[in-house]
């Protein structure tokens, strides 16, 4: 186990290169040798590295996308506590696309195991199968993965460059390095010498970086407080350039419309109305759509809707319930997991009474509020792409294979994210963008879609149905026996990318199998849905829809028992994993629970472990003269180590009303193989004056680091039903919550 | 027929049809990216800019409807030289992804400008306009109550 570990520590090797007028650092080594990005090739200046040293300052290159969750900051903090200087002096810029930037947490996660029984070895082992992320050139932002992958690399990237300039600084005043301290981006001498890392930069890059260890904790100076976002003053003033923002010289302006029949063909289209349209410069066929390239984006838009169209059938039974009638069929077919089968679910325990529940959760849109859009200039030889997105590795070699150009030809420009919640980790949009550009050569074109494209072109959250069964037996749950039917988001994606995939899909029951109860004949098996709807990570995924059925159904098995649901559960959890225990624990003295709500209150209590986070919620709903409004909320989470709790907490709210708003209102439906949901005033979400009062406390218990992007959203769907029972009686089993409750709009 | 407008102080003379929305004359005419496009139907609030003062969706207004000067979240005030509502969204850290902040900033200033000092149900009377699927209401409405106080303090 122990040489496990080491071989992983010698895979996370620090690279250094001279550049003009300065020095960079990388970690860019695994098993078998990358290309180094801090390597520039022939007659090529761009860089790929963490981190760059010059005369102008520290500079880090991000190498995952800031689409919110505030990691440019963070892993800036990581840099800054190991190189001596002050979060305030580092720049911070997105990377390019470079195939050193693997993920190594988000491969960790395939691994078979519960997630919070994990053990060191397992912990280590997760670590191994990161390799493959590199293997598979996975640059990607997503599975709440950023801090857990960067924990290490950042902080030794930092401690590298450090020792390096010392080095630098040694060599020069002639003293040893260990005589030497760093403070403030400058080494000091014994004798109060100071030189700042500006003027060391050139003279390090001459240096084979050293060996160094990583500070304990203990003598942290930034990590686990609270800093100002370095995002924060420009996403203040309207000067943060997200994707739709950028304007090359000479830009022109795009807009599309792709088959609404999904993955149909495009018979014939007509287009003689748009082309006399004003400012219309070209249209473009592109095989299943067509777009329209202007001189502004309002009269591509309306020029590309004046185009007749004959579209193609969609290649899914085109109707909602005939799309729910095959994936209730997939229960009649063979389980494609039992992740977990615990003791023996066929024998009823003798004197258990025997509950049964069938839940149904819709298709969802992701609706980040900057809606698609895609930058690209097509020289014929090369090929720019700006994007917000979570994968630049794979637009870059996706945008490649449209524009028949090898992958190094195309540079990809990474820039903040208007929302992403796995929306931006597709490719389909810079593809499209790519093949408009491909139609003007040597001239940018942005192409932008309309919020009813964005809305109706989606990679949706699967639709899932649930069976459950259960028992309980002197106020204990004594049997739980779930299975849940949907299609694969992970087939599908990993189909899209060209790796071939198979097996138990984990991620359709996560959220499910992985619970920590201890309940004694347990078991969870998935059904993978053959369906070509469309489907993609939505934020949490699986746990987006099992943390309400798992959930949902434990409160059920509660009532049955006639115990409080909060007790209940945290008896089954107590002997299991103390910090879920300590979630659930510090949510009901947050909010004083009783189990007892006056007249006209509601309470309900939610919890689910993702992503190595537990998070136990309540929510309270409360009836004003017959709307129903959501009041309060109270949040526990537990990921471990919060490296900016500040930032968590943000993040833990966030991903409690993005599943709120899901819980409440969100519902994305088919008819004539076209999505019905167009724009928000039929996919709303929850606003200012339906938010509740929220309150977080972040706990740091957990032995192993979790997540904080997600884990926040899938409690929300049950604690919100749940709330919803206590107050009316009335069972929500399915979503959303609007359809059967009188809630506040 | 160029159409006159005047945007954060500085006369504009703008050569395109007149029914293009306001905000897609300063995104990709003039060139104010600030001010952002969600939805194009007056629902998310994100293109929201003042017209003499007043908070308007200018995704609904037409270039040649455009009745008074123009003020958008890049004349509201600068990196070096934030204006105080614009200091309270930095003090609270409330962007996310911040792709909704403009809108809600420029509907809040609108509001502040009007009611020095909101109460709860008064922010989410003029607030609920303006969407944020990143989810950060209760900081956008501390940071009102932040920057309702430093105005009257100036």
């Amino acid at each position: 186990m122990a040489s496990i570990g080491k071989i992983l520590r010698r895979t996370f090797l620090i690279g250094s290169a001279a550049i003009v007028g300065g020095v960079a650092f990388g970690v860019y080594y695994v098993n078998r040798p990358a290309p180094n990005p801090l390597k520039p090739q022939e007659g090529e200046t761009a860089l790929n590295p963490f981190v760059l040293i010059d005369q102008e300052g520290v500079t880090l290159f991000a190498p995952r996308a800031e689409m919110g969750q505030g990691v440019m900051t963070t892993w800036a903090a990581l840099i800054a506590e190991e190189l001596d200087v002050e979060l305030d002096d580092i720049r911070v810029l997105h990377g390019p696309a470079a195939a050193a930037y693997y993920n190594s947490a988000m491969l960790g996660e395939a691994l078979p195991n519960k997630g919070y029984d994990i053990s060191d070895f397992q912990h280590n082992l997760a670590e191994a199968l990161g390799v493959l992320g590199k293997v598979l050139s996975l640059q990607v932002t997503g599975g709440s993965t950023s801090m857990k992958d960067g924990f290490e690399r950042m902080r030794e990237a930092g401690a590298t460059a450090r020792e390096t300039l010392k080095q630098a600084a040694a060599d020069q005043l002639g003293v040893d390095r260990g005589l030497l301290k760093t403070a403030k981006g400058a080494v000091i001498a014994p004798d109060g010498t100071t030189i700042p890392y500006t003027e060391l930069a050139v003279a390090a890059g001459q240096i084979d970086p050293p060996h160094v260890e990583l500070r304990d904790p203990s003598e942290w100076r930034i990590l686990g407080k609270h800093h100002p976002r370095v995002d924060m003053v420009e996403k203040s003033t309207g000067t943060a350039e997200y994707a739709i923002d950028v304007r090359p010289e000479g830009l022109k302006f795009a807009s599309v419309r792709i088959n609404p029949k999904l993955g149909g063909e495009m018979n014939s289209f007509d287009a003689s109305a748009a082309e006399s349209m004003p400012g219309v410069e070209k249209i473009v066929d592109l095989g299943n759509g067509v777009a329209v390239i202007a001189s502004n984006t309002w009269l591509a838009m309306q020029a590309v809707e004046a185009i007749e169209v004959d579209w193609g059938e969609a290649p899914y039974p085109p109707e909602t319930d005939a799309l729910f009638d095959v994936i209730a069929a997939s229960f009649d077919g063979k389980a494609n997991s039992a992740m977990r089968d615990d003791g023996d679910v066929s024998v009823m325990p003798e004197g258990a009474t025997e509950i049964t529940a069938a839940y149904k959760l819709p298709y969802l849109a992701h609706a980040t509020m900057e809606p698609m859009n895609a930058t690209a200039l097509f020289t014929g030889k090369t090929l720019d792409i700006w994007a917000g997105n979570q994968a630049p590795t794979i637009i870059q070699s996706k945008a490649a294979e449209v524009a028949n150009l090898d992958t190094e030809a195309v540079n990809v420009h990474t820039t903040y994210l208007g929302g992403g919640f796995g929306r931006k980790g597709e490719f389909d949009y810079t593809q499209i963008a790519t093949k408009v550009a491909m139609a003007m050569p040597n001239v940018p074109v942005q192409t932008t879609w309309s919020r009813e494209e964005d809305m109706r072109h989606d990679f949706y959250r699967p639709g899932a149905m649930a069976r459950m069964r259960g028992a309980v037996k002197d106020g204990k749950a004594v049997l739980y026996d779930g299975q849940i039917a949907a299609q694969s988001a992970v087939y599908q994606a990993m189909g899209r990318i060209g790796v071939p995939s198979g097996g138990p899909d984990k991620v359709l029951v996560e959220g499910a199998f992985n619970q920590p109860y201890a309940i004694p004949n347990y078991r969870v098996r998935g059904y993978v849905t053959d369906l070509q709807v469309p489907v993609g990570f939505w934020r949490s995924v699986g746990n987006s829809f099992n943390g309400f059925f798992h959930d949902t159904f434990l409160d059920e098995m509660a009532h049955a028992a006639g115990r409080d649901p909060l007790e209940f559960r945290l008896e089954l959890m107590k002997s299991e994993h103390a910090p879920s225990a300590g979630c659930l624990e510090a949510v009901r003295e947050m909010s004083g629970w009783s189990g007892e709500t006056p007249d006209g209150v509601g309470r309900g209590v939610g919890f689910c472990y993702s992503f190595g986070t537990p998070v136990a919620q309540v929510i309270e709903v409360v009836d004003e003269d017959g709307t129903i409004r959501i009041n309060k909320a109270w949040i526990a989470c537990d990921m471990g180590l919060a490296l900016d709790p500040n930032t968590v907490e943000a993040q833990m709210v966030g991903g409690m009303i993005y599943g709120l708003s899901a819980a409440a209102y969100g519902e994305i439906t088919f008819a004539e193989g076209e999505v019905e949901q167009y724009n928000f005033p039929d996919y709303d979400a929850i606003r200012m004056h339906t938010a509740p009062v929220t309150e977080v406390r972040v706990l740091e218990t957990n032995r192993h680091m979790g997540g904080a992007g997600e884990p926040g959203t899938p409690p929300a769907m049950p604690a919100l039903g749940n709330a919803l029972f206590d107050l009316t009686g009335q069972r929500a089993r399915t979503l959303p919550l609007s359809h059967s409750f009188d809630l506040l709009i | 027929m160029p159409i006159s407008l005047t945007i954060n102080g500085t006369a504009h003379e703008v050569d395109l049809p007149e029914d293009v929305p306001l905000l897609w004359v300063l995104r990709d005419e003039v060139g104010l990216t600030g001010t952002k496009f969600g939805c194009g139907v007056a629902a998310c609030g994100a293109c929201t800019v003042h017209i003499d003062g007043e908070a308007v969706r200018s995704c609904q207004v037409a270039l040649s409807d455009v009745w008074g000067d123009v003020t958008t979240i890049e004349g509201v005030g600068t990196p070096d030289a934030m204006a105080k509502i614009q200091q309270a969204w930095v003090d609270h850290q409330v962007a996310q992804c911040g792709y909704c902040q403009s809108g809600q900033i420029m509907q809040a200033a609108a509001l502040l400008a009007e009611n020095p000092s909101p109460s709860d149900a008064e922010i989410d009377e003029a607030m609920q306009g303006n969407l944020c699927r990143c989810g950060t209401y209760p900081r956008i409405r501390a940071a009102i109550h932040t920057a309702a106080g430093k105005l009257k303090e100036a």
